[in-house]
């Protein structure tokens, strides 16, 4: 690939209103530095493809908002001359033509002479594996390789911005974990400032280097996903990175600066003393066997092995159950009581920042 | 979704209004030309009914023939063609799908075809050949096809399958089956197919005018009547009439179609 | 039970087509077996024989072209009376032939707006009506509303992704054209092509309400019929016509059930 610097994007304020006036997205603005790949990420109807399709060309902003590649304004350019690539759900191959066809396509389309386009075609082929199905058509290929192919030519044109949506989406559960580290690993070989959207938060954590995670068409929180997974702005976000229980406080905690897990009393950090309500990790809390007198100790009610791990759910005196992860070879079955713990450092706040 | 490439193209702008005024002007202008007194003079002949009168009088009846006709028509494609598409649907011999590509012949071929066949074998019969069974007779293997196609289609759902299964489970007899379970989970495409019927039975006429005597005629023979030996101010009067009576027949059971459910209508038509 | 179901339709359908049809294929051998070539061997029938092909194949064209235009632009586009403009446009489809005819009379016809236009600008009064291109004005406007329902079907269902894709690799214009749409619709065009085909080889109202000087196959089956009493040739006649329309449809079909819609 050419040695040319990465390009730097940067949203500024760009909104989207449909007729009859439902917001698919409001003025949202966001930077994404040059070579990074930064990941959209939320439930369905958030407004992250819209977000996506703005930064491409394929649908204006609402008056107001610009997009930037670079110094260059790019705002009012349709997707055919904003030196995009992209990347879909279901892969959108030409059928008629054959894979070099359709790699090939962007080059054919810019009048590059043939014998360029045939070498570009054949770096790109060897770039991600495709060597011997040159000439088979699209639906002579698996999930996987069309994807390639889709990948292929998104970059034959060596763009800008790389944008993919929901690649993975359409592939099942083994083929999607595979072709994620593929994807993963050649984002970072191209150094290309890449946008994936995505509402699988595992994809997202395991390909970009930051986050955005948004909701009914604003972003609620942006960042790496370490810190997104350990300090989330909002329960929304903590809640679609992984599973979380929420710890009530009554009154009485709280003028006692203390949290209760279970039967097992906690110093509760003085950052969170004003917090009725706190969220924890289920792989942080720790468990073990409640002594036998106990009689407020939790008692398990749900046991599920999942092969690397154990999920369980745990019921206390008061509240909700609670659910922990522990490893997979650890003994407690369903009845067993449990005494519960947590390091306090690992408790994260449920209201918003502001809040 | 509309920021496509349709968008920038005025050629596909173009070509759509053209061809909406080429579509939608004759039937304007016809329904004026049966409104004034003179067709070359135009507007300025001033605005009558009495074309319209005249054809009422004089062809009045033929809107009720065919109307009837059409019922006919669907009532016999109703009767014959749901338990003929039922068999089609789960007959698996080789002889059930021959006998499938047979009855769409009448659709395939020519309705001047059809009607010599049906001359040829029947005109001797005086009494047959004068009366308006001979028109019905063709209209009815003509439509029948559209029947047992579109029900077949719904008959050989999946689930439909199972559910007649159920219902064997439980006891239920054929005829119990039929009209208790099957037919009322089929019933939007009877009715889609009823549509279907009664609009090609009444616009019908490569057949019934090979068909039809004069006291056997159907508004489409009719209008070709007037086309050929009346002014052109009763040709369209009496095409006013055939708007003034078809459409509303057809958005009556459109809506009774909308009633029945919404289930997509597999012909196009 | 099952051949229950089927007797009634059996019934109805032997009787009132099957056999006459028999009947009807077996006549032109009492004349010949040459008969049954006759749309071949003698010119006058060969003629006509011709000039339908040629008429049908150049209205299947037309037809496909510009519903494929209209079925672009209304299939992907919202708007305003949107269903109402698709309504008018699909009415046609429940009109008989010989009012299209008359439409084309009326306008072209030697009474109506084109002959009085031609009056004041050319100081002749000029009709289309009456020829080969009245014929085809007629044909294409009742085969318009078959390509628009299948084609508007057919852009709903093609999505816009592809065209998305052609986009981001810069295409515009004729690219997407002949790139994205083409292969995409080329299904429909061929079943929709040839029902199109079929119909206007086998439409008669339409041509004999305008008397045309050019002579199609139907109408020359109906005048060896009814004026000169042929039975033997009409229906040697019409069972050439019937095989080539049942051709057609039979191909129609080979582009997937579901591209089909019902002949009429």
């Amino acid at each position: 690939m050419s040695g040319r610097a990465a390009t730097r994007v940067e949203i500024r304020a760009c909104a989207k209103t449909y007729a009859g006036g439902a917001r698919a997205l409001f003025p949202t603005s966001l930077v994404v530095e040059p070579g990074e790949v930064l990941a959209l990420l939320g439930p369905s109807g958030c407004g992250k493809t819209t977000l996506l399709r703005v930064v491409a060309g394929l649908v204006a902003s609402d008056p107001g908002g610009s997009v930037r590649f670079n110094d260059d304004d790019v705002t009012s350019r349709p997707i055919e001359t904003r030196g995009v690539g992209m990347v879909f759900q279901h892969y959108a191959l030409f059928p008629q033509m054959t894979v070099e066809g359709n790699i090939g396509y962007g080059l054919r389309v810019r009048g590059v002479s043939a014998g360029d386009r045939q070498r570009r075609v054949g770096e790109l082929v060897d770039l991600m594996r495709l060597g011997g199905l040159e000439q088979r058509r699209p639906a002579q290929l698996s999930g996987g390789q069309k994807q390639r192919v889709a990948l292929a030519r998104a970059v034959a044109l060596e763009p800008r911005v790389l944008l993919l949506d929901e690649p993975l989406t359409a592939l099942d559960a083994k083929l999607k974990v595979a072709l994620r580290e593929e994807l993963a690993e050649l984002l970072r070989r191209l150094s290309i400032t890449a946008i994936h959207v995505t509402h699988d938060q595992e994809e997202a954590m395991a390909i970009a280097d930051r986050l955005a995670v948004m909701r009914a068409g604003t972003i609620v929180q942006t960042g790496a996903a370490e810190a997104l997974y350990r300090d989330p702005a909002d329960p929304f976000v903590a809640e679609f990175l992984g599973r979380v229980n929420r710890i009530e406080r009554t009154a009485d905690d709280k003028a006692a600066g203390i949290v209760r897990i279970g039967s097992t009393v906690l110093r509760c950090p003085p950052a969170l003393a004003a917090h009725r309500e706190l969220l924890a990790r289920p792989e942080d809390i720790a468990v073990q066997a409640a002594p036998a007198g106990d009689v407020e100790a939790a008692t398990v009610v749900q046991r599920v092995f999942l092969g690397d791990r154990v999920h369980l759910r745990v019921q206390g005196c008061a509240g909700a159950p609670l659910l922990v992860d522990v490893a997979s070879d650890a003994a407690h079955a369903v009845g067993d009581r449990l005494r519960l713990t947590i390091d306090p450092a690992r408790l994260m706040r449920a209201a918003p920042q502001n809040g | 979704m509309t920021e496509g490439s349709v968008r920038r193209s005025p050629a596909l702008f173009a070509i759509t209004i053209a061809v909406s005024v080429f579509t939608v002007a004759p039937m304007l202008v016809s329904v004026a030309a049966g409104l004034v007194e003179n067709y070359s003079v135009g507007a300025r002949s001033g605005y009558t009914l009495r074309w319209l009168d005249e054809v009422w009088s004089q062809y009045g009846s033929t809107a009720w023939h065919s109307i009837a006709l059409a019922l006919a028509c669907v009532a016999c494609a109703v009767v014959v063609g749901v338990p003929c598409a039922y068999a089609l649907a789960r007959s698996r011999s080789r002889a059930a799908r021959a006998f499938e590509e047979l009855i769409t012949l009448p659709v395939a071929v020519p309705g001047l075809a059809t009607a010599l066949a049906l001359i040829l074998a029947y005109g001797e019969w005086r009494d047959f050949r004068q009366s308006f069974a001979f028109v019905f007779v063709g209209h009815a293997v003509f439509t029948l096809p559209f029947m047992v196609r579109t029900v077949a289609a719904a008959f050989a759902h999946d689930d439909l399958v199972a559910l007649e299964e159920a219902a064997r489970s439980l006891g239920a007899g054929f005829v119990q089956r039929f009209l208790g379970v099957l037919v009322p989970a089929v019933l939007p495409s009877i009715v889609a197919g009823a549509l279907m019927v009664f609009t090609l039975s009444i616009g019908e006429f490569n057949l019934t005018w090979m068909l039809h005597t004069p006291l056997t005629r159907t508004l489409p023979v009719g209008l070709a009547d007037s086309y050929a030996s009346a002014r052109l101010e009763i040709g369209s009067a009496y095409t006013l009439v055939f708007f003034g009576v078809v459409l509303p027949a057809l958005w009556l059971m459109q809506w009774l179609a909308t009633f029945f459910g919404p289930r997509p209508v597999r012909a196009t038509r | 039970m099952i051949a229950a179901c089927f007797a009634p339709a059996a019934a109805l359908f032997a009787a009132f087509w099957l056999l006459p049809m028999a009947r009807l294929v077996a006549l032109p051998a009492t004349r010949g077996a040459a008969t049954y070539f006759a749309v071949l061997l003698e010119p006058r029938y060969l003629q006509s024989l011709v000039q339908t092909v040629a008429l049908a194949l150049a209205v299947t064209a037309a037809s496909l072209v510009l519903g494929a235009a209209v079925g672009l632009y209304l299939g992907r586009r919202r708007f305003a009376g949107r269903r109402l403009l698709l309504a008018a446009l699909t009415m046609p489809l429940a009109f008989p032939g010989v009012i299209v005819g008359f439409f084309v009379i009326l306008i072209g016809g030697r009474q109506g707006p084109f002959a009085a236009l031609t009056d004041e600008l050319l100081g002749t009064r000029l009709t289309f009506a009456y020829g080969l291109f009245g014929l085809f004005i007629a044909y294409v406007y009742f085969s318009l509303p078959r390509t628009i329902v299948a084609f508007t079907a057919a852009a709903e269902a093609m999505g816009e992704e592809l065209e998305d894709a052609a986009r981001s690799l810069g295409a515009s214009g004729r690219w997407i054209a002949r790139d994205v749409w083409l292969p995409a619709l080329a299904p429909t065009a061929g079943a929709a092509g040839a029902i199109l085909f079929a119909t206007a080889m086998g439409a008669f109202g339409t041509a004999f309400t305008l008397s045309s000087r050019y002579e199609v196959l139907p109408i020359t089956i109906y005048n060896e019929f009814t004026n000169y009493a042929n039975f033997a040739l009409a229906a040697s006649l019409s069972i050439a016509l019937g095989v080539i329309t049942w051709l057609a449809l039979f191909i129609a079909r080979r582009f997937g059930p579901a591209e089909v819609g019902a002949a009429a």
